[in-house]
Parts: structure tokens; sequence; C-alpha cells
């Protein structure tokens, strides 16, 4: 908790009481519908901040980000529905496998002078790799999908994960909340000196001295565990798997939309980018039913224009807009 | 298996990785000019499909034919976008040019489900049936068609780049910028140009895909992914190395659907991008440095 608040001026720290006593005891004043928007919402600023440390931390744009989701939920619910594993046992499972190939993309990566859109492209040839892989993985329900079993949705039984939605949204936001003082922490340190000091000119860098391959991996690795335990959320919350859906490009992008909207970079943008694109996406099919029109692609349609309107009038995102005004120190 | 089979495969194949070639050639263009990759580039070469099955129901000329129109109407697209829109990214960072165009893609290819609907549209020729046949060799009559058709426009653009004042002014940005504007060179006309050029190619390519496959708009991000896998196999910026990896991507995805599993394809095709990437980044025909 120090490590969210200390050095905050006191108008950022009324703010974000406030944010916190809202997330806090918001499952008590909503309807199901709003908690599984909040939910979403928790979900990409937790895989947002993951994403972030890697791009926007140290510069290295991933574009396959699905396939460290795809793994962490594929480990803890395989282990769960094979071996009967505690679904704690497996999401270290999962950051192991995830970290591993996190540092084996990495690897190849910087070691033969992988970068910018090449690395980008890279990164999506291994998760689409990987799930054309899943889709013919007959142990793990290949296309055809991974089920895990259901008992009680109203008992509350956090060793298992096995619960209602009001324990989803307290895991997802503990996540979300710890990775943003992670963030915080590493930002400060060392570590996150140096991933700035690659981002901004990796040869200048060097020359100074840093070690680039070694802080690249480093955020590779992290990015990945990190993103694996949404996997692993994915998994227990949504109980079916489908490499279709879990592995496509299309996630990825989903993934990197919140922090890039929302302010590549800094502390909160992962998390406001999230809490604007994912009530928006929600209310555009809300909007849609209420005027009765049915044309698929209409929302769809929608979304585009209000990325491309974001991104050509803020495309710096919209944290730093609003920061200063909120009382945070302007990064 | 028989070896007929395989030479039959290998061919058809072939002949599709030309036409593949055709629509890596448009993005190889873009990205070697204007420094901009084009993320929406599949969804162009959907856009242009269901053009050509528009307005070969609508006149009943020939794909190969209507691939000119077409041609012509995604160069104004092309055009038009670059002018309008992405001009003012070019020297920004490479992740919002990446969003701007992904946002694009999400429009086209949205835009293309609320007209067209999601079921696969594809149209009919009176050839569609027929073949050469060359010894052993058995091929489709569609896929000799398409291909020439592909080797006619590929032709076409190198020449351009080659013969015309114009196309050596866009070789001219994009070997120096600065130089370029220096000697007094329209730089935002050429690019605009160019990307122009390049939809155009990717929208030729995409009528004569039509002989080949149906279309539907949700192709559309494998299509993109499809071309910048040619691109860079055969070498960013190289326009002969994005035919020849047209080809070699062809031939694996058809070797590939034959030896392993259809559904395998693409899977042989990351493989094949992974290698070169690990061992030869600069691309097979790519110019090291």
């Amino acid at each position: 908790m120090r490590a969210l608040v200390a050095g905050l001026p006191a108008r950022a720290r009324a703010v974000l009481a406030l944010v916190a006593v809202l997330l806090l005891g918001a499952p008590f004043a909503v309807d199901a519908y709003v908690l599984s928007v909040l939910i979403l919402c928790l979900y990409f600023a937790y895989t947002g901040q993951a994403w972030n440390i890697m791009m926007g931390f140290a510069g290295q744009l991933s574009l396959g980000h699905s396939l460290y989701v795809g793994i962490g939920a594929y480990a803890a619910a395989a282990l769960f529905v094979h071996f009967d594993v505690n679904p704690w046992l497996g999401a270290l499972a999962a950051i192991v496998l995830c970290t591993l190939a996190g540092l084996v993309i990495g690897f190849l990566a910087f070691r033969f002078g992988i970068a910018g859109v090449y690395f980008a492209i890279l990164t999506i040839a291994f998760a689409e790799f990987t799930r054309i892989g899943f889709d013919h993985w007959n142990w793990l329900g290949a296309s055809g999908g991974l089920f895990l079993p259901v008992k009680e949705r109203g008992v509350t039984d956090l060793a298992t994960l096995r619960g209602p939605p009001v324990m989803f949204y307290y895991a997802i936001l503990a996540l979300t909340v710890g990775a943003l003082a992670l963030s915080r922490l590493l930002l400060a340190s060392r570590l996150g000196y140096y991933w700035r000091a690659i981002r901004e000119d990796e040869e200048a860098a060097q020359a100074l001295g840093i070690d680039t391959f070694r802080y690249k991996m480093v955020a590779v690795g992290l990015s990945a565990a990190m993103t694996s335990l949404a996997g692993v959320f994915f998994a227990f919350y949504y109980n079916n798997l489908f490499p279709e859906q879990i592995f496509s490009m299309g996630r990825s992008i989903e993934i990197i939309l919140g922090p890039i909207i929302g302010g590549l970079g800094t502390l909160a943008g992962p998390i406001v980018g999230a809490f604007v694109l994912t009530p928006l996406a929600d209310g555009i099919t809300e909007l849609m039913q209420l005027l009765g029109i049915e044309t698929p692609g209409v929302k769809q349609v929608f979304y585009g224009v209000c990325l491309l309107v974001v991104i050509v009038f803020l495309p710096n995102g919209i944290w730093p807009a609003i920061a200063r005004r909120l009382g945070f120190a302007p990064r | 298996m028989p070896i007929d089979l395989v030479a039959n495969v290998v061919v058809a194949g072939l002949l599709a990785g030309l036409v593949y070639g055709l629509a890596a050639l448009g993005l190889s263009v873009i990205f070697g000019v204007v420094r901009v990759v084009n993320f929406a580039h599949g969804e162009m070469m959907t856009a242009a499909m269901y053009l050509a099955v528009v307005l070969v129901g609508l006149t009943g000329i020939d794909p190969l034919v209507a691939a000119l129109p077409v041609g012509g109407v995604l160069f104004l697209f092309g055009y038009a976008l670059q002018r309008g829109l992405i001009n003012a990214f070019v020297t920004r960072p490479e992740h919002t040019q990446f969003i701007l165009l992904v946002a694009v893609a999400i429009i086209l290819v949205n835009v293309q489900l609320m007209v067209f609907g999601p079921n696969a549209r594809n149209v009919q020729v009176d050839y569609a049936l027929d073949s050469f046949e060359i010894g052993p060799l058995i091929i489709d009559k569609v896929r000799v068609y398409a291909a020439a058709a592909a080797v006619l426009a590929a032709g076409a653009l190198f020449a351009f780049f080659r013969r015309t004042l114009v196309g050596k002014s866009i070789r001219a940005c994009a070997d120096n910028y600065l130089g370029a504007q220096v000697v007094g060179l329209n730089v935002k006309r050429l690019y605009a140009l160019t990307f122009g050029l390049g939809a155009a190619c990717v929208g030729a390519a995409g009528c004569m895909m039509l002989l080949l496959v149906d279309v539907t708009p949700v192709q559309g991000p494998a299509y993109t992914l499809l071309a910048f896998i040619i691109v860079i196999v055969g070498g960013m910026g190289s326009l002969t190395g994005a035919l020849a990896a047209g080809v070699v991507i062809g031939m694996s995805e058809a070797l590939a659907g034959l030896l392993i599993a259809p559904s395998a394809k693409s899977m042989v095709t990351f493989a094949i991008l992974i290698l070169v990437l690990l061992f030869r980044p600069q691309g097979l025909l790519g110019r090291a440095g």
C-alpha cells in the first residue's frame, strides 16, 4: 500500500481514496451485469499493465500477448481438469511456463537483433503458431474447447477458485492493485531507469554500460509471468477455453488498446484506458439493442471510429491529458 | 504418395503463390517508401474482392478485367488515406501508426460485414472447371490465368519504378528522404502516390484471388498476416523478394495441406517466418544491414 501513495500530493491521494472506496464498495451497489462489466474492465486493466511493462517501460512492442494468456489459462485448467491440481499450484505452473516462453522468445529475438516491427511480427507468429498447435491438441480439447467443471456457483471456495462473480471481482481487483504497486516500485527503481533508457535510445543505453540484452529479457519474462495470471483468472472465471478465442491476434490487440489509449508508459494509463474502452464497447452494444439495430458490425465500426478519434487527437493517451488536473504530477 | 500428385499440388501452390506475391508487393512498396506498416492490407484486399464481386455481378465482365477498375478504386482509396490520415503519423512512433491502421482495419472489416453479411461470396466464370494437361500435370485454368495476370501486374510495377520519372522520384524518397526534399520533390504527394500504388496492387491481387477462393469479411486479418510474412521472408523493400517469397509460401502451404493437414497450412507458414527471422532476418533476397 505504501508503494501506491508515497510521495503523492494530497489532492491525488484524495482522488485515489475515492477510487478505492468506489471499487471496494461497487459489488454492494451494482447489479450482476454491471459487475460483469467491471470485472472485464479490471481484467483488461491488469493485462494492460503487464503489457505496459514490456512496451511502455522497456519499449519492446509485443503484439502476441494472447500467447501468455493462453498458455497460463491452459496450464492451470489442464492441471485442474486432468489431475485435480489446486488452481493456486496451477497458477505457479502457469507462471513458470509463461516466463519460460517469454524468455525463449526474448532470447531468440534479442540475440539475433530483431527489434521494432520485426519483433512485433515475431510475437504474432509465435502466438499464431501456438494457436494452431492447440487447435490440434486433443488432450486439451483441441478446437472443441476445454471445459472446467462448475459445481455450485453460490459457494465461495477460494482454495479451488470456485465461487460467485463477486469473488472473481475482488481477485482481479487485488491483481490490478498489486500490478500497479509493482509498476510504481519498478519505475522508481534502477531497473525502471534502465528500461526507460533502453526505450528512448538503446544504443546510447548500451554505450553507458547497461546490459540491454539482460534488462530486455527481464522485461519480457516479468511481463509474461504477470500475463499468465490473467490467463489463470480467465480459465476459472469463464470455465471454458477455445484456442481460437484465447490465442487469437484480436485478443492481443484488445490487451494493448487500453494502455495505448490510456497513456503508454504511464502508471495509470492502462487502468484508465481499460475503464474507458470496455464500458464504451458495452455501451455501444446496449445502445444498438435500444435502437433495435441488429446489423452485425455496426458496433465495431463505431468502436473503430472512436479509436481513430482518440489516436488522432490524443496521441499520448487520455491519462497525460487529465493527470495534472487530478493533482498527479505530470509524468 | 504418388509423385504426380505432389507435382500437381506444388504447381498449384506456385501459381497461387504468385498472386500472394502481388498482394505482398503492395505492402512492401508502402513499407519501403513511406516506412509505415499497413496493418489494414488484408482488409483492403477483401474490400477489393467484394468490389469485384459486385462489379462482375452487375456487368458480367471477367474478374481479371475487373482488376483494372477495382485497382483504380483502391488506388484512390489508398491515396486519400495517406493524404488525409496517415501522413500526419509518418514521423510518429510505430505503435501509434499501428493503432491508427488497426482502427482503419476494424472499420473496413465491419463495414464489409454490415454491407455484405458474414456469408462467403464468389464469382462464377465459365472456365472454372477447365484445366490444361501437360504430361502428368493437370493444372486449373483459373490458376494459370490468375498467376499470369499477377506476373503482368508485377511487371508493370517494376517497369514503373525503373523507367518512369515518377517511379524514380519515389525511389529517391525511399533512399534519402531529406535529399528528396532538397531537390524539390513533393514528398507528400509521392507518399500518397506510393500508398495508392500499394493499395492498387493488393486490389488487383484481390480480383485474381477471387478466381481461387471465396471471400468473407473475417479473412481480412489473415490476409494481412500472410502479406507480412511474405514480405519479411522475401526481405522488406525487395520487390523481387516479395514475389519469390509468395511462391515459396504458396508452395509450402499447398504441400503442408497435402502432407500434414489442410488446417495445419498456416502453421508451416508461421514456422517458416520464425526460421527466416532468426537465421536470415534481412529476408531471402533482402540486403544485409
